[in-house]
């Protein structure tokens, strides 16, 4: 406070004389367009003339720009002005800087990714391929099954739990599931791969490998979500309408069923699609519990299976003798991936829009 | 309602209050109520299932005479360059990411036309969809060969500074782009929350500051960062978890020889856990096993330690808030 009122002072003795406000200058509207296009203008000039590079010439650019703005605006508006328009122009450039990697992600997985987007890649497996051809039939199949196994142990669970937590839950149990979802949250994905593979040496015998095992550990993964989205959903329904339902004789788990989920099926669907996407692209936990194989594999239960991200970075980190098919596999592999993930991203955004309760 | 039970004029007219007053019990009610109780039970057994069986797995490596752990120096000499390394990667990600998730999220929430926010605010969540392996295939394969020539520059300019002695490395794969790939992970985090705690900023508070005359930056200054304060420090500290845990964006990209050395350019960069866990465990046998367990296990303590704080900084910003 004192600082405030100390800087508010010089700022009054700043003042010009009576009548300052219609003195005081004003950078003129054209001077941020004007100013870019000039400093572009001459970061350009410049490189042309020791050698051009597009990185340099954005970077070059924002740079004068943004001392010569700061230097222009402080010679006619002053100094608080100045430091505003600078911080505008470090706050704009943040965040082109932080889309730039988005950019190149897609840009890169597009255009390696495509050169192998063909039919072979998607009916194809690793059978017996060395080289040329070959395909992810197999590790799309591993991946789905694998995925659905997770999504088909951990809906009911992360479900039935948000519901035990917002309906019934009071007492030192809720706080205890409560403290230990979050815990669950931060366990990071290859710990839960290790407790995978930990509990099915268990079961299975040492250097057990199988499609379920890593299903377990995307489930471990997977609950904490959807316990949280649910959560998050059930919490907002009016306890207006919970109460109605109670005033009309229905008791409290058809109210649940029949009131409290419904209105909220559109956050909770979409929440439960957000889960899913963020762990069909995990890899650690399947790389250490599922492995790889090269051949089409149904059953979960019985050896390894192929899964995409394992497949992806396996590819590309051992590849075979002649490299360059190896690596053109892994990054239409990723490419894959990217468009199963960006596609539930959109399905969970369609859920939420499509099936949205009626408001008022 | 009770008061009329004991005078009531007839039984047949007291009935109904009575049993009204007490929720209906049904035998749905008891099988629902039970299912939904023991899924909560079901997530605390096996989380103890996970602490027990990692535990359980990790104490061969513990108990071993210290010769037969890789590198026969014992576990404690076997994680320690690991646990620096996970740390090192750790702190540059955050290092870069946090100022830069801020001013994004500043720039959403106070710059941006607000007819674009939102959308702009989906491309930041859009990078948060993007799998980890397809980060670190990026990061090997393009971010890497493009920022030689930077460290390069970085060698012969700032080489005074220990972390840029160099030499530098000729493919790139250095624990400082390995950082910039964590960066990028976690920018969509500490953006998220820190975007989520500048929204929540009084109205009154801004209004009254820009009313006073303060120029835009000075409003943001003064209302909107003390206000968001712990909001970003706990978001941080949600980015940090993550990137502590991260395993294939730093196996891919960083070229692992082992050692401690704060040398961020070069070719000999300590691993970390969780990428070393990746790396080994193909091929691990025996007690390898074990000790890989047991250093996952380590690494379960630090994101939990990591993350407690996040959420107790999270807890009391929320019971002393002035927002409600």
């Amino acid at each position: 406070m004192t600082v405030d009122t100390s800087k508010r002072q010089d700022q009054v003795s700043d003042l010009p004389p009576p009548g300052g406000l219609a003195i005081q200058g004003q950078l003129p509207r054209w001077a941020v367009p004007g100013g870019l296009a000039a400093s572009a203008v001459v970061v350009g000039l410049v490189l042309a003339a020791i050698g051009f590079s597009v990185g340099l010439f954005v970077v070059g650019t924002v740079v004068l720009f943004a001392v010569g703005l700061y230097v222009a605006s402080r010679q006619v508006e002053g100094s608080r002005k100045a430091t505003d328009r600078l911080v505008t122009v470090v706050v704009s450039s943040a965040f082109g800087l932080a889309v730039i990697p988005l950019l190149s992600v897609i840009y890169t997985v597009v255009s390696l990714g495509m050169v192998r987007f063909d039919g072979e890649f998607f009916n194809s497996s690793m059978r017996g391929v060395v080289g040329e051809g070959g395909g992810a039939y197999h590790a799309i199949v591993g991946t789905l099954l694998i995925t659905a196994l997770a999504a088909l142990m951990s809906i009911p669970v992360g479900l039935l739990t948000a519901v035990y937590l917002v309906e019934y839950g009071k007492g030192r149990l809720a706080k205890a599931i409560t403290f230990f979802v979050d815990v669950m949250t931060g366990i990071p994905s290859i710990v839960a791969g290790l407790f995978a593979v930990a509990l099915f040496t268990y079961l299975v015998g040492p250097g057990a490998r199988l499609g379920f095992a890593g299903s377990v550990a995307l489930s471990v993964l997977m609950i904490p979500v959807v316990v949280r989205a649910t959560e998050e959903m059930l919490k907002i329904v009016p306890n207006e309408l919970r109460e109605a339902s109670f005033a009309l004789g229905v008791p409290k788990w058809r109210t649940i069923l029949k009131v409290v989920i419904p209105t909220s099926i559109a956050g909770i669907a979409s929440g439960i699609t957000l889960a899913i996407a963020r762990v069909i692209g995990e890899t650690a936990p399947l790389l250490v519990a599922v492995g790889l194989t090269t051949a089409l594999s149904f059953n979960p239960f019985d050896g390894r299976m192929a899964t995409l991200p394992v497949f992806a970075y396996l590819s590309y980190a051992t590849p075979g003798v002649p490299r360059e098919p190896y690596l053109e596999r892994a990054w239409t592999a990723a490419l894959v991936l990217i468009i199963i993930v960006m596609l539930l991203n959109l399905l969970a955004r369609l859920i939420a829009r499509v099936f949205a309760p009626k408001s008022r | 309602m009770s008061t009329e039970t004991t005078p009531g004029p007839s039984p047949a007219d007291t009935q109904p209050p009575v049993t009204s007053t007490r929720p209906v019990v049904q035998p749905g009610d008891r099988i629902f109520s039970g299912l939904a109780k023991g899924a909560g039970i079901l997530i605390l057994v096996v989380l103890a299932g996970v602490a027990a069986f990692l535990l359980v797995e990790a104490v061969p490596a513990f108990t071993a005479p210290s010769a037969e752990i890789p590198g026969g120096a014992g576990f404690a000499a076997y994680v320690i360059p690991l646990v620096f390394g996970t740390l090192l990667a750790a702190v540059i990600a955050l290092v870069i990411a946090t100022p830069l998730a801020v001013a994004v999220a500043l720039f959403i929430t106070h710059y941006a036309p607000r007819r674009i926010a939102q959308g702009l605010g989906y491309v930041v969540d859009l990078l948060a969809a993007v799998p980890s392996i397809v980060y670190g295939l990026w990061g090997a394969g393009t971010l890497a060969p493009a920022s030689v020539a930077l460290m390069v520059w970085l060698e012969n300019n700032l080489g005074f500074i220990p972390f840029f002695a160099g030499p530098a490395s000729t493919t790139g794969r250095t624990m400082l782009v390995a950082g910039v790939v964590l960066a990028v992970m976690i920018l969509p985090i500490i953006t998220a929350v820190s975007r989520e705690v500048f929204l929540q900023t009084p109205r009154l508070h801004e209004e009254a500051a820009l009313a006073l005359g303060a120029t835009r930056w000075e409003m943001i200054r003064m209302a909107v960062l003390p206000f968001g304060r712990s909001g970003i420090i706990s978001g941080a500290m949600l980015g940090l978890g993550r990137a502590l845990g991260e395993t294939m964006a730093v196996a891919i990209v960083l070229s692992v020889s082992g050692g401690i050395t704060f040398n961020l350019i070069g070719n000999g960069n300590p691993s970390t856990i969780a990428a070393n866990i990746a790396l080994q465990f193909p091929e691990a046998s025996g007690l390898g096993v074990n000790v890989l367990i047991a250093s996952g296990l380590v690494l379960f303590l630090i994101t939990l330690a990591v993350n407690s704080i996040a959420r107790f900084i999270i807890n009391r910003r929320r019971e002393f808030s002035g927002a409600n």
